[in-house]
This record gives C-alpha cells, structure tokens and sequence, in this order.
C-alpha cells in the first residue's frame, strides 16, 4: 500500500530552516518506492520559500498563506493545518522539534490519534519496520522505538539527521490553498519579540560557544560573542551563568535546557556539571577553557586550555580570524 | 481560579543511568517533582493566594510517584490525585487519554504542566490532553497573567518572545523563568498530611480499551558511546590557541 508522508516545513526570517531538510530526509528514509513525500508551508509570503523546496524531491507543496498565520499560534494553524491534511491525507507527518514542532506536534497526533516520536535523531528502516532513535533523560541514555500502526507523528531534533539533497530533477508541483480563520479562535498573539533576528539558531548551530559563571557578568559575554561571530556560531550558557543574570535562560544549555549537538562546542567558565554535559555531550568536538585543571568538563572534552577565558577567548578569535580571512 | 496541575515524578538531575536487563534501574535513585512541573505547580499556589479557589494536582504513574504529590501538598496545594495501574503503559497517547478520562466530568479554570519532562523529554503529554479536551493550550510558558477571565501568557519561542490573549479554561506548560518554586515550609509538610489525596485505578475511570493500545514501543536501550580520553594543551597560552585552531583545522570539516 502507498502512503504519505507529509513534512511541514519550519521557516524563519524568510529562509528555511535546516531541519526542515532534514525532515524531509528522514522521510525519505522511511519511504518506500511508489510512496509519497509532500510538504505544507504556513506563514506569509512564502512564494521564494517554495520555490527553495521544490527543488527537494518532494511530489507536491502546500502552501497555506494567510496574514493571520504570520506568528505560530496553535489553534489557527491546527484548524490551517487540518484543511489541507483533508485532501492530504497524510500517513505520516515529520516536523522538526523546534518552537513551532514541539507545539505542534502532539495536537496533530492527538487529532489523528497518532502515535508520536519526538525529538528523533535517527531513524532506519529495514523491510517493513521502521526504527526510531530518541535520547531519555537528556541524552544520558537511548532508545529505539517502533509505532504499533500508521497513521503517525515524529519531531526531528535539529542537526543529527544528514539534510536531504536537492533532486535536480523534476520540480515539485505547488499547490496553493485558500485559508479562512475561524472567527472563533480562543487564542491570539497580541505580540511578538524578536529577540533572536539575525542571529545563529542556537539548536541549529555548526558552533556553539557557551559561557558559565566563569564570564562573571553579563559583559564577559562580549568576548564570547565576539568568537562566536568568527565562527558563524551561535552563544550557549549554562545555567549558573543564567541564574547568576549574565543572559537570558533561553541560552541554557543542558537537561533543563536546550539539548545541542554542535560539530564544536566550546565551553568558556563551565565546571561541567551533570546536568550540563546531558546537553552537550553528543557534540562532535568539545573544547573546554576553564582555569581549573581538575574541573569535570575537561575530563569530556577533547581539547582543553588551562587559562583564564579573559585571556585565551580573545587569542582563539583573532587566530580564528586570521585563518578564516 | 480552579487550577489542576499535571505533575510528573522523574529521576533527580544528579542521577547517573545505568541500565540493566534492558531497563533503566531504578534502586537507589533519587525522585524529585519534574522541574517544569515545580512551575506550574508554584505558579497555581500563587494563582490562589491571589485570587483565591483550589489547586489540585494530579499524576499518572508508579506508586512512588505519591512522595512528588506529597511535596507539592507540602508547598500548598490544596488536593492529591494519582492514578496508578499497571495496565497504563509510558506511551504519551495511553496517558493523554487516562488524564482526558479523568478530566471529563470535572470543571476547572486552568491546567498547567511542565513544557516537557526531563525523563522522557517528549513534550506530548500535555498538549495532547489539551487537544482531547478541546481547549487552547500555550506552550513554554515564562509569563502567566490572569486579568478578568483571561490569561495573557508570554510563550519562550527558542529566545523569541510571543505575547498571547487566550479564553480560560486553558492549558499551558511552564518553561524555566516563569517563577522560582518555593521550598515546603515545616508546617506545609505537617499540614499535607491531612490533605485530600485520593488514588484512582482504571477502575474508577470510563475509558475506551483502545485508548489504552500503546502507539508506539521500546525495542531497544542504551547508553551513549563513552567519549575518548581528550587532550590537555601545553606551552604558553598564545601557542596553545594556534595549535587548537590547527587541531579543529585538520579533525573538522566547519573550520
Ligand atoms: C534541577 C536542576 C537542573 C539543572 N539544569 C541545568 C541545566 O540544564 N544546565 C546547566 O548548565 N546546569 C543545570 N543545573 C545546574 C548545575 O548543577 C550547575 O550548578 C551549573 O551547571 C553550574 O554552572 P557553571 O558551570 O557555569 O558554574 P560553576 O559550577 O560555578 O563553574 C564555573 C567554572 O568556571 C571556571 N572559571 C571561573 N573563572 C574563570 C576564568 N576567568 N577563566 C576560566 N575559567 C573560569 C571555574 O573553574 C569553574 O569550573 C541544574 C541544577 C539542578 C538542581
């Protein structure tokens, strides 16, 4: 039997994001020949962001525009959501556990009562079984899980699974749907802060360079943020530096904060606490600056400088800088 | 102001995971009340100090999972509910539907949970109960408002602030920032023990046996790779730079 597989497609600042390709990867893993791999596209002028998907190897793309979808709120792009899937007629939908996908997510599979994946960072299929890897406890430990039966629902963790590659063939067919908001809506955004424009998305980051309360205030970020500019990376923190005040928990990296799986992480004033490395120690490279040659992040990096970070981040930035020229 | 809050009891933060014949063990593991939980739980005590009416809190799971519902009586809330069966596996759509059950003849204001549990990190189980209930939900929650019978509620949008107006009754789950939850004072502790706690069974709810057919299944765990012994970098601090930068140069394909 042929079935459908449906990637909503997460955007920001009128560019895709990265795990929506990897979305549509992991779809495509799952996929059997003669299936179908379709996107939704939600928002505002979403013209030039289609015509990015449908290079993809995708058989068709939806794009549901509307002003009143301009800001992610549940309720209208549920009730959006839902007039497409009526000719969709999804078998499976993959969004990436981001802001949106984790909201998402678990109202569409509840309205499908579907089962849900989230958070996957890995998925294999072989024959007629399809296998998820998603972390427990932040990553301390893993699982593998199987659903029982379609339909069903899986957020992707940003930046685990390979992006899929553009076709190069045969471009997808856009279909565009007309959308009109229920009068009734019990929610409205009155409001948004754009707190993060122009900056690297933290989960999504090739770099990340994360500051403890060894940067002692919010100011000893600026050289943190001056490398991770270098870098095209984006700033962490850990939580004693977000307690502390010097940042926003919204950089809080670990099990109470964001999980990230960087290619580097480089911690700068982080002792390295347990609650910390669950969510960063699935980094490819880890570095860590700490003046404490006995502090238990060095034991889980793979580089490390004994030194102050006042001293060694402004060396590694202007090195950096020289050799990206 | 009715508030149920959804509480999950999880692994204290401190606990290392060993695995055992396929299960993580659980002998001589710590348990405290997930921390996101611990927001929405502070935040509806707070909620009735204010403006008055009744907190409730409410869990589904293992026996032991009475100790977190105790502590949350302890800080302040008013009553305990567990429901605790065996015939309820872990899978976020048995649970959603087992609180959906709970909830059907019951009238509330609010219901807040946790924006995901630490545990099994999923983030499904509370806004599937919204869905099921069919009232609006929020999530990440730092800021909670209740002016005249509705909620203005600021979601964390990964750094990104949105501002919502939502009708009551309403779900939302808390993210970190929403509060800091206060430690159980002794008389708390001293007056929990008097509080309503009532534990439930299957028995006690109408659910459909299909609402109990798990969607999804475990069919392996594992620890993560242990990472290799790294290297500590010599010689004077400029060197040290130049040689990470060379190392990160050759083992990265980003630099
Ligand atoms: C329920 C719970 C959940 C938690 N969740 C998280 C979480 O998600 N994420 C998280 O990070 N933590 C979390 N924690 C907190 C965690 O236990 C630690 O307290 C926290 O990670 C410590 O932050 P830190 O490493 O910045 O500070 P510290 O432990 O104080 O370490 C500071 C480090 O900076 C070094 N240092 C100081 N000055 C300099 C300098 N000039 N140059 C170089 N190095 C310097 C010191 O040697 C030290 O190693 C949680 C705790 C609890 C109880």
């Amino acid at each position: 039997m042929s079935r459908t597989y449906t990637i909503i497609a997460d955007h920001r600042e009128g560019t895709l994001r990265q795990v929506t390709l990897e979305a549509l990867q992991a779809a495509q893993i799952a996929s059997l020949e003669g299936d179908r791999i379709t996107a939704i596209i939600m928002g505002t002028q979403l013209e030039s962001l289609a015509e990015e998907l449908a290079a993809y190897p995708l058989s068709d793309i939806h794009l549901i525009e509307h002003d009143s979808l301009q800001h992610y709120n549940a309720e209208a792009y549920l009730s959006a959501l839902f007039g497409v899937f009526d000719t969709v007629r999804p078998d499976a939908v993959f969004i990436g556990h981001t802001a949106v996908g984790r909201d998402l997510a678990p109202a569409i599979a509840a309205r499908l009562h579907a089962g849900q994946m989230s958070d996957v960072t890995s998925i294999e299929r072989s024959g007629a079984k399809i296998m998820f890897t998603r972390p427990l406890h932040a990553g301390k430990a893993f699982e593998k899980k199987v659903f029982a039966d379609f339909p069903w629902v899986v957020t992707v963790r940003p930046n685990n699974i390979p992006a899929a590659q553009a076709s190069g063939g045969q471009q997808a067919q856009v279909v565009r749907t007309t959308y009109s908001p229920t009068p009734s809506l019990r929610s409205v955004v009155k409001d948004v802060v754009l707190k993060t424009s122009g900056k690297v998305d933290l989960t999504e980051a090739k770099i990340v360079v994360s500051g403890g309360r060894g940067v002692k205030s919010a100011d000893g970020f600026k050289p943190l943020e001056e490398l991770a500019e270098v870098l095209n990376g984006a700033v962490g923190a850990s939580r004693g530096a977000c307690d502390a005040g010097y940042c926003d928990y919204a950089l809080q990296i670990g099990q109470t904060g964001k999980v990230v799986t960087p290619e580097i992480y480089i911690a700068c004033g982080i002792s390295g606490a347990i609650q910390h490395l669950a969510g960063m120690s699935q980094s490819r490279i880890i570095i860590a600056i700490n003046k404490d040659p006995e502090a238990p992040i060095i034991k889980t990096a793979d580089y490390s400088i004994v030194g102050d970070l006042f001293q060694v981040v402004p060396l590694l930035t202007q090195e950096f800088r020289n050799v990206l020229k | 102001m009715k508030v149920y809050v959804i509480l999950k009891q999880t692994f204290d933060t401190e606990e290392k995971i060993v695995i055992a014949n396929g299960r993580v063990l659980e002998e001589g593991v710590k348990f405290i009340i997930n921390p996101y939980d611990e927001y929405a739980v502070e935040k509806a005590i707070r909620i009735r100090e204010q403006s008055g009416g009744q907190v409730v809190v409410i869990s589904v799971g293992p026996k032991r999972s009475s100790e977190s519902l105790r502590t949350a009586l302890a800080m302040g809330a008013d009553e305990a509910v567990l429901i605790s069966d065996d015939r309820v596996s872990q899978d976020e759509y048995v649970v959603s539907s087992v609180l959906a059950a709970y909830f059907a003849d019951k009238t509330y204001d609010l219901i807040l949970g946790g924006h995901f549990s630490i545990d099994n990190g999923a983030g499904q189980v509370a806004v599937r109960l919204a869905e099921l209930l069919q009232i609006p939900h929020v999530s990440s929650v730092i800021k909670l408002e209740l002016p005249g019978g509705n909620a203005n509620v600021t979601r964390d949008a990964e750094g990104d602030l949105e501002v919502l107006q939502v009708s009551l009754p309403a779900l939302f789950t808390a993210q970190q920032g929403l509060n800091e939850p206060r430690y159980p004072s002794l008389p708390g502790i001293m007056k929990a023990k008097k509080k309503p706690f009532q534990q439930l069974t299957l028995d006690d709810l109408t659910i459909a046996a299909e609402a109990l057919e798990p969607k999804t299944s475990q069919i392996e765990l594992f620890l993560p790779p242990a990472r290799e012994a790294g290297q500590i970098l010599q010689g004077e601090l400029p060197e040290q730079a130049a040689k990470l930068v060379e190392l990160l140069r050759t083992q990265s394909k980003v630099i």
